[in-house]
């Protein structure tokens, strides 16, 4: 039978929102569920791919493991708070750009988890990358048009005039 | 880039038309639909491997408050299957079961809460039957069947061909070796969890929205099991978060939810959990392998036999077809004089085992390309020339019928050699370092459909709006690949458009001519050609209107850049917007349609139609490898591959497609395994995805890439395809590479540190350096189909049988 629902607010993609739901619902649910928000995906539910993940003040969370209560006066992002003004984030442009979204499903949570390494890190070397986007799973790409990606992503955001090179798109000669 | 050159679009590495929706969350997934007053189904599973089902008691679970609907396997009697010769699943198994997670109840709630109650309230009383853990034990145990069809007792299907007479190859060989192999199973792992929606309608329309590879298929299903006319039902195709063959069949999930829309009038969701997903499988089949081949002192082959088993799982799926395909393309890389093959699939109490990127090849590979560095380290030749020098030659006829068109193997071979600086490596790095090398092909479609007829296997329909939109219909489904770019791409280079003005509507039965499916590597080639045709009749149509207007001959105008001009003179011209303009107010509405149909392949016995393809594509790989002979385990710091696409359509697509098969190639060699124990062994011991091993990015190795133009006649601009033939060479290839880091055979994949470190201490030992099978069991085969080869006068039928011809047991 319908739950009692629990109201929390919390800051979502830069917005204060309000948001009624079954109290036991993790943050996966009430965010795909209750706000409307079907960008954040899920592959197990079971915090073992890192498909689900999202920041929460910051950090990248599995928010299937995450209740949403927990996250009342938080700061949440999800991938439809990284573009600005119909303007897409670098990282998203770089990733549109150098294929490193295959299916697709994975990407927001990669997105997300690159994002929160180049807030710490705008010059990350390829192994940092590799460290951060350890616990996100793809099967599509085989994650080097992503390491690209995000390579090119860092070195626009640091103001650089950076291009592809020719190799990742079109292969060795 | 040549074909950047000669094309304005084709050859480029361009965004794809969805890049930007999948980058911002804006793709809509199977399960990201939702609608007003949705019911949420969940699935009752077998706990049992193989058991009778006596009563199934539901009373409880429809009285529980929030459940809408339960459903049993009575209520859908009628039984399907992806192939015609294998119908033998039901939506819900009504009599038995045959794996730990057979479906035997539905049920529709309100919420997956109330699903999820509902379920521990259906009482199923079960009449254990003997299981069967895997296929040498199908052999050993005919009884009980598991199913009361197939060839003989639990064995599904039983192959023999034979193409010449091999025997006869042998004598004439130099050195003549056997090799056995084993390939464990593994799965796709599409990181979407398969789900569907399905919708009824009170003027009697079924509307199912599925994360399928197929809609086809499944609206060929659903009209068969639900009893529907076809063209009351409506199948569209989600775009798919990962497929890789995992969702090429119609699921019973599919059926239920449809059946349960039709019960309560209300629209209902399943969204299968990952354990769920590991039981449906339908991935690689675990393979047993038996390899006979003779060569000469150059390493010419004058015969080989191969022999493969099959453990099939508990359903019939695509298996017919992968056991064919175990034995199909050995003779499409190197020229086999004369060739034998003999396959079975046995039935097991597990989940069923279907198409996997490169469906029943990569085993077969796998056993080809260690056997060959086997043979030529006895021919002390390197593995590399011995290929090199003994390629298959374009536009030839193979043993058993195939029709080689383009064959860049060479080029391929020659690439990952030089860049990888295989000649200062090979057997000359130090100990624990190595590298290998392996070959491979794959079809480009398969070359004919799953059920017989003589219809197209692709349809494009094209609108030209007066606005100069182009919209695109077709069949085909977006599984991550860039399909519905690969269209967009095509008809703009045609028509001279930006392929970003090109609308793309895809895989909704209602909406788009039939295309196939998402399988086989089919899609580039035929919808591709399909586009073709229909963008060059919409373009014939539009330049003849345009030249009236302009006052020119047809043969001169041009279509380029949004415009419709005259060749000998660019400023004279219109907008391509003016162009249909021109064209509808001369004919009326502006439409072309277009299809594909592959050509008549050459083989005519029984099996030729498995194989035959309109293109084979090529591939060459370098492994490099680390391995620790302290704890066995195998790192792989880089792979070189190169692979012959014929004509990239998009170059940044291939390079993914390329990279993601070299990815799923080193976790089949390395980790990967559906891994079974306890009760006979067939209860799923790991599905889950951090149990079951795959490559995260601390696994993965760098990839060096090329890609080799070698266009084929058969492919749109020459295209071929790449997604699943550039993950074949890679497990052979660390095979044989760790065998040159320290000397030891692990013919087996996974090649896992276990196994590693049991050859090492064998080899410590001074026993024989290898793990892996050590025999072939004994099975009655039946007689074979004989086939002379082309070059023994064969036109591809096989000989007549006469009663008296013996049959010879190998």
């Amino acid at each position: 039978m319908p739950d009692p629902k629990a109201t929390i607010s919390f800051e979502l993609n830069g917005e204060a929102a309000t948001v009624a739901f079954a109290p036991h619902k993790t943050l996966l649910e009430v965010l795909r569920e209750d706000a409307g928000l079907t960008g954040t995906k899920h592959g197990c539910e079971l915090g073992e791919c890192g498909t689900c993940t999202v920041l929460v003040d910051g950090t990248p969370v599995l928010s299937c493991l995450v209740l949403g209560l927990a996250c009342a006066g938080r700061r949440v992002t999800t991938v439809e708070g990284l573009a600005a003004n119909g303007r897409l984030h670098p990282l998203q442009d770089a990733f549109a750009e150098l294929g490193a979204a295959q299916c697709g499903y994975c990407t927001p949570a990669f997105l997300l988890a690159a994002d929160a390494l180049l807030v710490a890190d705008p010059h990350p070397s390829r192994d940092a990358i590799k460290q951060a986007l350890s616990g996100n799973l793809c099967r599509c790409t085989g994650y080097l048009k992503i390491y690209e990606a995000v390579e090119l992503a860092a070195a626009r955001m640091r103001g650089e005039k950076a291009e592809p090179a020719p190799e990742t798109l079109y292969g060795r000669r | 880039m040549a074909g950047a050159k000669r094309h304005s679009i084709i050859g480029k590495a361009l965004r794809k038309i969805d890049a930007t929706a999948k980058v911002t969350g804006a793709t809509i997934f199977a399960d990201d639909l939702f609608f007003p007053r949705m019911l949420y189904a969940k699935l009752l599973r077998s706990p049992h491997p193989h058991a009778k089902i006596v009563t199934i008691d539901t009373t409880k679970a429809e009285r529980l408050a929030g459940v809408k609907a339960v459903l049993t396997g009575k209520d859908l009697p009628i039984p399907f299957g992806i192939l015609p010769v294998s119908q033998d699943e039901h939506a819900l198994a009504p009599d038995k079961v045959r794996f730990v997670g057979d479906p035997v109840a539905a049920v529709a709630a309100i919420n997956e809460d109330v699903a999820t109650e509902a379920m521990d309230l259906i009482s199923v009383e079960y009449e254990p039957l003997r299981a069967v853990p895997d296929a040498e034990d199908a052999i050993a145990h005919p009884d009980p069947r598991i199913h009361d069809y197939g060839d003989a007792g639990n064995l599904h299907k039983v192959i023999h061909l034979e193409f010449g007479d091999v025997d006869a190859g042998f004598a004439e060989a130099d050195l003549v070796r056997e090799d056995l192999f084993f390939y464990e199973g593994n799965t796709h792992l599409p990181m979407e969890q398969h789900a569907a929606v399905a919708q009824w309608s009170a003027d009697r329309k079924l509307t199912l929205w599925s994360s399928t590879q197929t809609p086809h298929y499944v609206h060929r299903a659903l009209a068969k099991v639900l009893e529907l006319p076809a063209a009351r039902i409506r199948v569209i195709a989600t775009p798919n978060g990962g497929g890789f063959g995992g969702k090429s069949d119609p699921f019973n999930h599919e059926i239920a939810v449809a059946k349960l829309a039709m019960m309560t009038g209300r629209p209902v969701k399943i969204t299968l959990t990952r354990e769920e997903v590991f039981y449906c499988h339908r991935g690689r089949h675990p393979t047993l392998m038996w390899v006979k081949t003779g060569v000469t002192k150059d390493g010419a082959i004058t015969a080989m036999h191969f022999k493969s088993l099959l453990d099939g799982g508990g359903y019939g799926s695509y298996g017919v077809a992968s056991t064919y395909y175990t034995g199909a393309l050995q003779t499409v890389t190197y020229p086999v004089a004369r060739y034998k093959f003999q396959g079975a699939r046995a039935f097991t109490n597990k989940p069923p085992c279907g198409p996997k990127r490169g469906h029943g090849t990569p085993q077969p590979r796998y056993a080809l390309e260690v056997h060959l560095d086997k043979l030529a380290e006895q021919l002390k030749v390197d593995p590399a020339e011995l290929r090199l020098k003994h390629l298959v030659p374009p536009n030839s006829l193979t043993a058993n019928y195939l029709r080689v068109g383009s064959m860049g193997l060479g080029a391929c071979i020659e690439k990952v050699v030089a860049g990888s600086e295989w000649k200062r490596k090979f057997r000359q790095l130090p100990e624990g370092k190595g590298v290998g090398i392996a070959c491979s092909s794959y079809i480009c479609g398969a070359g004919l459909p799953i059920y017989w007829n003589n219809m197209p296997h692709s349809g494009v329909q094209l609108k030209c709006d007066r606005g100069g939109g182009v919209t695109v219909f077709c069949g085909s489904t977006e599984i991550g690949q860039g399909s519905d770019s690969i269209l967009a791409y095509i008809v703009a280079e045609i028509l001279g458009l930006d392929p970003f003005d090109i609308a793309v509507v895809t895989a909704d039965t209602d909406l788009t001519p039939v295309d196939l499916g998402s399988y086989s590597s089919r899609v580039t080639l035929m919808t591709g050609n399909a586009a073709v045709q229909a963008a060059e009749r919409a373009k014939e149509i539009l330049a003849g209107h345009a030249a009236r207007k302009l006052e020119i001959p047809e043969a001169r105008v041009v279509f380029a850049d949004g415009r419709v001009f005259d060749a000998q003179d660019p400023r004279h011209g219109m907008t391509f917007a003016a162009a249909v303009e021109v064209a509808e107010a001369a004919q009326g509405t502006v439409g072309t349609v277009g299809s594909y149909t592959p050509p008549r392949s050459a083989g005519r016995y029984r099996g030729a139609g498995v194989g035959p393809s309109p293109a084979y594509s090529y591939s060459a790989a370098v492994a490099e490898v680390d391995v620790d002979p302290d704890t066995g385990i195998v790192t792989v710091p880089r792979i070189w591959i190169a692979h012959d696409i014929g004509q990239s359509i998009n170059a940044a697509a291939v390079m993914g497609q390329v990279e993601g098969s070299v990815y799923m190639g080193l976790g089949e060699a390395l980790m990967e395994e559906m891994a079974y124990r306890g009760n006979r062994n067939v209860v799923h011991k790991i599905p889950s995805l951090l149990e079951y091993k795959s490559p995260t990015t601390l696994e993965m190795c760098d990839v060096v890439t090329y890609l080799i133009e070698d266009p084929d006649p058969n492919g749109p601009f020459g295209a071929k395809e790449v997604g699943q033939g550039p993950l074949l060479p890679v497990p052979p290839a660390i095979a044989n590479a760790v065998y040159d880091a320290v000397g030891v055979r692990v013919d087996e994949v996974p090649i896992t540190p276990e196994k590693v470190l049991k050859a090492l201490k064998k080899k410590g030992k001074g026993e024989e350096g290898r793990v892996g099978p050590t025999h072939f069991p004994e099975i009655a085969w039946p007689d074979a189909i004989r086939v002379p080869p082309p070059w023994e006068g064969g036109d591809g039928n096989a000989q007549p049988v006469t009663a008296a011809a013996p049959e010879r047991q190998h």
